[in-house]
């Protein structure tokens, strides 16, 4: 037991820390490729100082997430031999073609970064642009490999073997476009809003600095616009989950018994052994006018299942109200950004926006996580939605608090530096006038 | 006409080629970092990362073709192996994560806040103890030490890896790098001095890959006596050990000639040799003695669609990787 609770730990910190670079590969190339954009259609030259920066930083962000991948990848079988042994011969497809996008993300990002004076205005724009869709398509086929672990398709079970196995009806598994669509406008949201509150916060100090408008400008619209959008792919999820893994979304819920006109229930602790959900203020028939846009639906609840077949519906229903929370702050702010910037730029850099962008910087990375943490927690005792339980899946190699403390050790270690990077990197701001009408002052000339 | 499952392992073979001969080296670069004493240091340090920056990235993910191929082809043999060789692959994946972040650190100079070149020990403390515990793992896939029916069971078997032959062969593996590091580096430069000091270099880790490949066909009698049969018992084994020593032989004149493209044509193919010879030894077996290829691959729908993704992506991704490699690589391969 202890050995699955320490290898099942140390899963969660190896993908915590990753997901987070993921997120930049993700959202990153995208921003450094509208601000080369706009250097190429205006010729200033503040935006070609904001994509060789933005360019950088992806860079650093990238190496960190590629070889964090990596530990990923192998860790698979390193912790869940059985797993993988019954998984990788059914879910494979997707990892293989995720290697190919990865390269393409390698590739044209070195070429990117060092490739400045090397290759022309053009073929530069069309290596960002091909980063930017390898991160994308990386970050989807990953994925797909995730939801096929909450709905498994593409084999039937024989003598608990997969056979008539489908690969590529295993990878469009039922989950894989709603679960897709939701991490890429997650990712796009967190990192979008990340780089936005850097700019913001950076703003609040030195408000006349050009280069910081421009930035925050790409970056909050991206952001803004995944932000916006992510409340309708998150109605497509949990309609998704509702009928597809009832018990997830009961334990996301914090819903015991089953019934029709069921609550939504915001804040709130589930008591799992006086199966209720206590100090929760409830709207009523909201849950099941939300998960079946029917107030009068029937909504399953945790108690109609076994208790050997329930996850903890504590943290799956905390992490899910964190997550809905950043998400809807997250809406609110790139909306506002919308209805203010809308007529007037002007009216983005006043303090109290600026001051609620950098609210938000970390809140959409903390909806990633959390979102994570609903979606993993919310699978178990399964780590095959149905087909293979997670304590089945686990190694035999006994010790496993020792490579958990060796790794945690390594991670702290890495995420202190890069803490300290990313504010050296900060510490350095070049200086633009602002206003749309850069004149070309040279970087670092205040 | 190769099966389908022979052809996925061929491809796991190939990736392993191809992260030897380009991440391979850029572990070398970093064996050298380490080495780097005397004049000129701070010179070929400079040299070393220059010529490792915009590739660095995509030699890496050779190494994840690899993994990826092995894990959906032959699932079985992942878990297997995970299970059997979970400590040096787990110090392997330290090594990776710890040289990965040094590299992305230090080439943006994190170092110089406090002064010491912290990260660049990191970089290359890893970079010795990752390709000579590669080397390992490759080692002990060879020896038949891994058996056993039920995962438990070989969970709890003796550690195949800690043994004189794979150990050796992690040397190898160590020694080979470093050696293909010190040829290609040459040709990264022209400033003379260096292209001497880094000839030096690769004359000198020649003769311990020479050393060594003369050493381990003693050792695998004892320590992989199924793969040495195999190995030197084939038709194929003396013409593959002649052009072994050709290689070696033709690298060893073109370096005492200064004939430098020559001697990175003749190292590649000397690296591409030892591991075509692992590979035609270890046929037809992924693991010795319990694994066979044919038997242990994943469906046939499974490899038909995974090898036909890896020949598109092929041919969609090599020439991307042409265009890195003439576009940072220029002089260095395509003499101007």
């Amino acid at each position: 037991m202890t050995e699955l609770v320490l290898a099942r730990a140390q899963m969660a910190m190896l993908f915590a820390f990753h997901i987070l670079f993921a997120v930049a590969g993700i959202g990153m190339p995208v921003l450094m490729v509208i601000a080369e954009g706009a250097h190429l259609r205006t010729g200033k030259p503040v935006y070609a100082e904001l994509a060789r920066r933005w360019g950088r930083g992806t860079a650093v962000l990238f190496a960190v997430g590629a070889v964090s991948g990596t530990v990923l990848s192998f860790e698979l079988g390193l912790l869940w031999p059985r797993f993988m042994e019954f998984a990788g011969g059914v879910i494979g497809l997707p990892f293989a073609l995720e290697g190919f996008a990865f390269f393409t993300e390698a590739i044209f990002l070195g070429i990117y970064v060092y490739g400045w004076e090397k290759v022309s205005p053009r073929l530069h724009l069309a290596a960002g642009c091909l980063v930017a869709l390898g991160g994308i398509l990386s970050g989807v086929f990953v994925v797909s490999a995730n939801a096929w672990m909450n709905s498994p398709a593409g084999f039937t079970l024989m003598a608990g073997r997969p056979a008539n196995v489908s690969p590529l009806a295993a990878m469009a598994n039922p989950a894989w476009k709603t679960e897709t669509i939701h991490m890429t406008l997650a990712a796009f949201a967190a990192s979008g809003f990340a780089v936005a509150g850097i700019h913001a916060f950076r703003l609040l100090r030195e408000p006349r600095n050009g280069f910081h408008r421009v930035a925050l400008g790409i970056a909050l619209s991206v952001g803004g616009v995944a932000a916006v959008l992510q409340p309708i792919s998150g109605d497509l999820s949990a309609r998704f989950v509702a009928r597809n893994q009832p018990v997830k979304l009961a334990a996301m819920e914090g819903q015991f018994p089953t019934q029709r006109g069921a609550p939504l229930r915001i804040g709130g602790l589930p008591d799992a052994a006086e199966e209720t959900t206590r100090y929760a203020l409830e709207i009523p028939r909201g849950l099941s006018l939300l998960a079946f846009h029917d107030a009068d639906a029937e909504v399953v609840g945790l108690s109609a299942f076994p208790r050997d077949e329930r996850p903890n519906p504590v943290p799956v229903h905390l992490a899910f109200q964190v997550m809905v929370a950043c998400g809807i702050a997250l809406a609110a702010v790139g909306a506002a950004g919308a209805i203010l910037g809308w007529k007037r730029r002007e009216r983005l850099f006043s303090r109290p926006f600026l001051c609620a962008v950098v609210a938000c910087g970390p809140l959409g990375l903390l909806a990633v996580e959390a979102g994570w943490v609903v979606t993993e927690l919310g699978r178990q005792p399964w780590v095959i939605h149905k087909v293979m339980r997670t304590s089945d899946a686990v190694t035999p190699v006994g010790g496993l608090a020792l490579p958990f403390a060796f790794f945690t050790l390594i991670y702290l270690a890495l995420g202190v530096f890069a803490a300290r990077l990313l504010r050296k990197e900060l510490g350095a701001s070049p200086f633009f006038p602002a206003g749309e009408g850069d004149s070309p002052t040279a970087p670092g000339e205040v | 006409m190769p099966t389908l499952p022979t052809l996925a392992a061929g491809c796991i073979l190939a990736s392993l080629v191809l992260y030897a001969l380009t991440g391979g080296a850029d572990f070398g670069g970093g064996v050298w970092g380490l080495l780097n004493h005397g004049p000129r240091a701070e010179a070929r340090k400079r040299l070393i990362d220059h010529a490792i920056g915009p590739v660095w990235e995509t030699n890496h993910i050779w190494v994840i073709v690899a993994v990826v191929v092995l894990f959906t082809a032959f699932p079985k043999v992942f878990a297997v192996l995970s299970t059997a060789l979970f400590v040096p692959l787990t110090l392997i994946l330290a090594g990776i994560i710890l040289r990965g972040s040094a590299f992305a650190f230090q080439t943006h100079r994190l170092h110089e806040e406090d002064g010491t070149d912290w990260w660049g020990g990191v970089f290359a403390g890893a970079s010795l103890v990752t390709p000579l515990l590669l080397g390992v793992v490759l080692g002990a896939v060879s020896t038949g030490a891994i058996r056993g029916k039920e995962l438990s069971s070989i969970a709890g078997g003796p550690g195949a890896w800690l043994s004189p032959f794979p150990l050796s062969v992690g040397g190898m593996t160590l020694a080979s790098f470093a050696y293909l590091a010190a040829v290609y580096l040459i040709l990264e430069t022209d400033d003379p001095e260096l292209k001497e000091d880094f000839r030096r270099r690769a004359l000198g880790a020649l003769v311990l890959v020479s050393l060594l490949s003369a050493a381990i066909p003693f050792l695998s009698p004892g320590g992989a006596p199924e793969f040495h049969r195999a190995l030197t018992g084939s038709w194929w084994s003396v013409p593959l050990m002649g052009a072994n020593a050709l290689a070696a032989l033709g690298s060893a004149v073109s370096l005492a000639y200064r004939a430098y493209p020559l001697a990175r044509a003749c190292a590649a193919s000397q690296v591409t040799l030892l591991l075509a010879g692992w590979g035609m030894a270890q046929h037809p077996y992924l693991v010795r003695p319990g694994l066979p290829i044919s038997s242990s691959a994943a469906s046939p729908e499974m490899l038909r669609l995974l090898l036909i993704i890896l020949a598109a992506g092929g041919v969609l991704l090599f020439p991307a990787i042409y265009l890195l490699f003439r576009v940072f690589k220029k002089k260095a391969l395509f003499g101007r």
